[in-house]
């Protein structure tokens, strides 16, 4: 029966070729408008680390004085250097890391390849166990490393292509900044989106190409970039100068296995933070935050605005193809009541009649369903051409593909429900003797 | 329209779930439109945000150091010399941050040292020769001279010690932020405190100067220039002035010299401002173009779905046209049957789009701080309708006019 409908189907849509085509294009529009936009939507929206992030804490505590204050207002969202390396050094938690940003020029050996300038992490040792940091060579540091201030050095896999044509480069020397370091690892791809381990730095960057031990890179005074947010007398420094105490500019992650463990760090949050006030470090009452990585992103609003808008924008955009799909497939029907009614006059039900014209509606949605992911495509294509730092990640991923196909057949067997409805209500009798 | 509408109404009541999805399209359409409209609006606005600086005569220029060697200071100030001798450059400054620029330097100001929250944040922009480079006019007070300079490191270790010698004592302020920190009365003189003890004595009044982020009309130009002379840093930039067919010329011969001076720094970053303008306001520009898209795409949609429904009525009424045309209407009525009925349609979703464009706006203005649609959207967004509606309807009423009384004698 329903190959028989499908014929009856195509037949019918064959036999008014340019209202079909009205209807496949409409429903192709909406839907490649709205999947281009909810794939973008989906991708920013994502975890950076799935089947990780739970375990992932953004621990924050309050140290900037009376000035200002508003009580119940969040604490910053970074640390100071203090209080980050108190912190790491508690080692309260089941992995730490303390980091920030920066840039570092590299002095390639061979002289075909001028000096260049390139994005940096300064993190202490934790930060690739932690964030599951594949190695395509080599492997991170040990917090010894870090405490000897080593001149240790991973670098990303882009780098190592640009460097050493790709090959295994652990063991060999690389000058950044006037310093040698001894490469210990080459990561693997890695691009965490959101860059959520650093929001300042770009929401959605790609990852670091160097990686040095923080300790290292303080003590050689290298350049930090990002966001420094000071209080009181404190200044974010010039030339070489670090900020001072009375400034936040790094991030501290933690990694706590389990809720048990997340309720004891914040009590520790608040038993630092008394203890700080006590020695007379801070002046605030404790004020402390612990965010899931998830949290984290949320409260930072990391989707930007004009995604959302987009979005909902181009879902706007749908409803008005659907409700178009539907008063044309509506007239259309209502145009055949004559032949409907001969079909039930010939003994056909309700049900049945109502089934082919459903079919008929589902031809359309999966056609245009089809033509829909082709803009779709084309819609990506474009938004990858844009200047947003998100441009890169808009892909299609098979998941995203079989929604597609979802939304455009769902939206249409709706649309198509009323007109549906509606022509099988025809009363045969009438039908016949009007005609 | 001198049909009657009477039967045109009476028609449409047959037709009553047809013609109300065509009414509920063209609301959509309206509410949408309109308040895509008002979006390109608002972001064309934000594109063309003056900056209050020449900058169709301006080249930014940054170098990084390989490694930190020579004094940083001296540093600068032979840079600034060398970039003054390339032909066709009139002007040079030093400064942390470009307006425009995108990451910004900010701080909270207070007008007595003791007051609790901050009258202003303002973009502070630390250099030498800024005004004059920038090109923005000093309306009020003298320039900060020679002797208002300190070295940046000094100031800095001054302000972390807590002490006040080493730190400037005067700025130049923008009007804006003058009114903002003392509204009517006159800034020349009055002290503003960036913490308790780094006060300085407002000298100066610049008529614009637009900070590095600027993104809220109201506190766009809220700027204060300090007295530092800035060390030569991979953060700080170097600003050429010069003529505008020089621009690219300037700015690669500033380069080179900068190189051949010394080929051990690296060049970040080399720009016109116009450039500069470019890349801030992209995603705005992006956007823009995106809601124009939408625009277009929902108005072709909604204009073929009232072709396909016209044209579908026309096909179905062929033999009462036929009928209408026998008893001695003209092909004019027929055709202003057709339209007249379009207008009916399209004045019901205009009028239903006017609210749902509305409720639309109290959306966007709760989620997306968004300012009221202004009240001259919906009339234009109304007679843009009503002209597609007639279009889109011309076409398939044309056809209906064509019929031939002789059709009425034939049976279906």
């Amino acid at each position: 029966m329903f190959t028989y409908y499908l014929q009856l189907a195509l037949r019918s849509l064959g036999r008014n070729k340019a209202l079909t085509a009205l209807m496949v294009l409409a429903v192709a529009l909406g839907i490649g408008a709205s999947m281009t936009t909810l794939i973008v939507f989906h991708v920013l929206s994502g975890d950076p680390l799935p089947g990780r992030s739970a375990q992932l804490y953004y621990p924050q505590v309050d140290p900037r004085d009376n000035g200002g204050l508003m009580p119940g207002k969040d604490p910053p969202g970074q640390v100071t250097l203090i209080d980050g390396r108190n912190l790491l050094h508690a080692r309260h938690a089941d992995r730490q890391a303390l980091m920030t940003g920066g840039s570092v020029p590299v002095q390639p050996d061979m002289a075909a390849i001028d000096p260049f300038y390139v994005d940096a992490r300064y993190t202490s040792a934790d930060f690739f166990p932690m964030f599951a940091v594949p190695f395509r060579y080599g492997h991170g540091w040990t917090a010894a490393d870090d405490g000897a201030k080593a001149r240790q050095v991973v670098i990303g896999h882009e780098l190592n292509n640009r460097l050493f044509g790709g090959r295994d480069s652990v063991g060999r020397q690389l000058r950044l900044a006037g310093t040698s370091f001894r490469i210990v690892g080459v990561l693997d791809d890695w691009r965490p989106a959101p860059h959520f381990y650093d929001l300042n730095m770009g929401a959605y960057d790609s990852a670091e190409q160097v990686f040095l031990p923080l300790e290292t890179a303080l003590a050689l005074r290298l350049d930090h970039d990002g966001s420094t947010d000071c209080w009181g007398n404190g200044s974010g420094g010039v030339g070489t100068g670090l900020p001072s105490n009375s400034c936040v500019w790094l991030q501290f992650w933690v990694q706590l296995n389990d809720s048990a463990s997340a309720s004891a760090y914040r009590d520790f949050l608040a038993r630092y933070s008394q203890q700080q006030r006590t020695l007379g470090r801070f002046q605030r009452a404790p004020n402390v935050r612990l965010p899931s990585l998830m949290q984290w992103l949320d409260y930072n609003h990391v989707v930007p605005d004009d995604v959302r808008l987009q979005t909902g924008l181009a879902f706007g955009f749908l409803l008005v193809c659907l409700v178009n799909t539907v008063g044309l497939m509506l007239a259309k029907f209502m145009r055949r009541a004559g032949e409907l009614g001969v079909r039930r006059a010939l003994g056909a039900s309700r049900r049945a009649v109502f089934e082919q014209l459903l079919i008929e509606s589902g031809v359309i949605g999966l056609v245009g369903g089809i033509g829909g992911l082709l803009l779709a495509l084309l819609g990506l294509w474009i938004v990858r051409q844009r200047a947003a730092s998100y441009a890169g990640l808009a892909q299609l991923d098979p998941q995203m593909l079989l929604a597609t196909f979802l939304l455009a057949i769902g939206a249409t067997l709706v649309a198509g429900l009323l007109p549906a409805w509606r022509a099988c209500q025809v009363t045969p009798a009438l039908q016949l003797k009007s005609n | 329209m001198s049909t009657d509408i009477g039967p045109i109404v009476s028609t449409l009541r047959r037709h009553r779930t047809t013609a109300w999805l065509l009414v509920l399209e063209i609301a959509l359409t309206c509410a949408i439109v309109c308040n895509a409209v008002f979006l390109i609006g608002q972001r064309l606005d934000r594109v063309n945000m003056p900056s209050g600086v020449a900058e169709q005569e301006l080249v930014q220029i940054q170098l990084g150091d390989l490694a930190a060697g020579k004094d940083r200071y001296a540093r600068a100030q032979e840079d600034m010399a060398l970039l003054r001798q390339v032909p066709g450059v009139q002007s040079v400054a030093i400064t942390n941050q470009v307006p425009f620029g995108g990451s910004s330097s900010n701080s909270n100001l207070r007008i007595d040292p003791s007051q609790h929250d901050p009258v202003a944040n303002a973009a502070t922009y630390l250099g030498e020769n800024l005004p004059q480079t920038l090109g923005t006019r000093l309306v009020a007070g003298r320039k900060l001279a020679p002797g208002d300079y300190v070295n940046a490191d000094v100031a800095v270790d001054a302000l972390n010690r807590g002490r006040t010698e080493g730190l400037p004592t005067v700025a130049v302020i923008t009007r804006a932020l003058a009114e903002r920190l003392w509204p009517g009365q006159e800034p020349l003189g009055r002290m503003v405190y960036l913490t308790d003890k780094a006060g300085v004595r407002v000298v100066g009044v610049l008529d614009t100067l637009v900070r590095p982020n600027a993104y809220r009309d109201a506190t766009a130009q809220y700027a204060v220039i300090l007295p530092l002379h800035m060390g030569a840093d991979k953060d700080e930039s170097y600003l050429l002035r010069t003529r505008p067919q020089d621009r690219q010329r300037v700015l690669a011969a500033a380069v080179a010299a900068l190189h051949k001076a010394d080929p051990q720094r690296v060049v970040t970053r080399k720009r016109t401002f116009a450039e500069v303008r470019q890349e801030f306001f992209r995603s705005d520009r992006e956007m823009a173009g995106t809601l124009v898209g939408v625009c277009i795409a929902l108005l072709t949609v909604t204009a073929l779905g009232i072709v396909g429904l016209a044209s579908f009525w026309v096909s179905q009424r062929r033999r009462t046209i036929g009928v209408r045309r026998a008893l001695g209407a003209t092909r004019a009525d027929i055709l202003r049957y057709f339209q007249t009925e379009n207008f009916l349609l399209a004045t019901a979703g205009i009028v239903l789009g006017m609210v749902l464009a509305y409720g639309l706006n109290l959306f966007l203005m709760a989620h997306y701080e968004l300012p009221r649609l202004p009240i001259g959207y919906l009339p234009a967004g109304a007679l843009a309708l009503w002209l597609l509606g007639q279009l889109a309807v011309l076409g398939p009423a044309l056809r209906a006019a064509e019929v031939p009384p002789v059709v009425a004698t034939r049976s279906a």
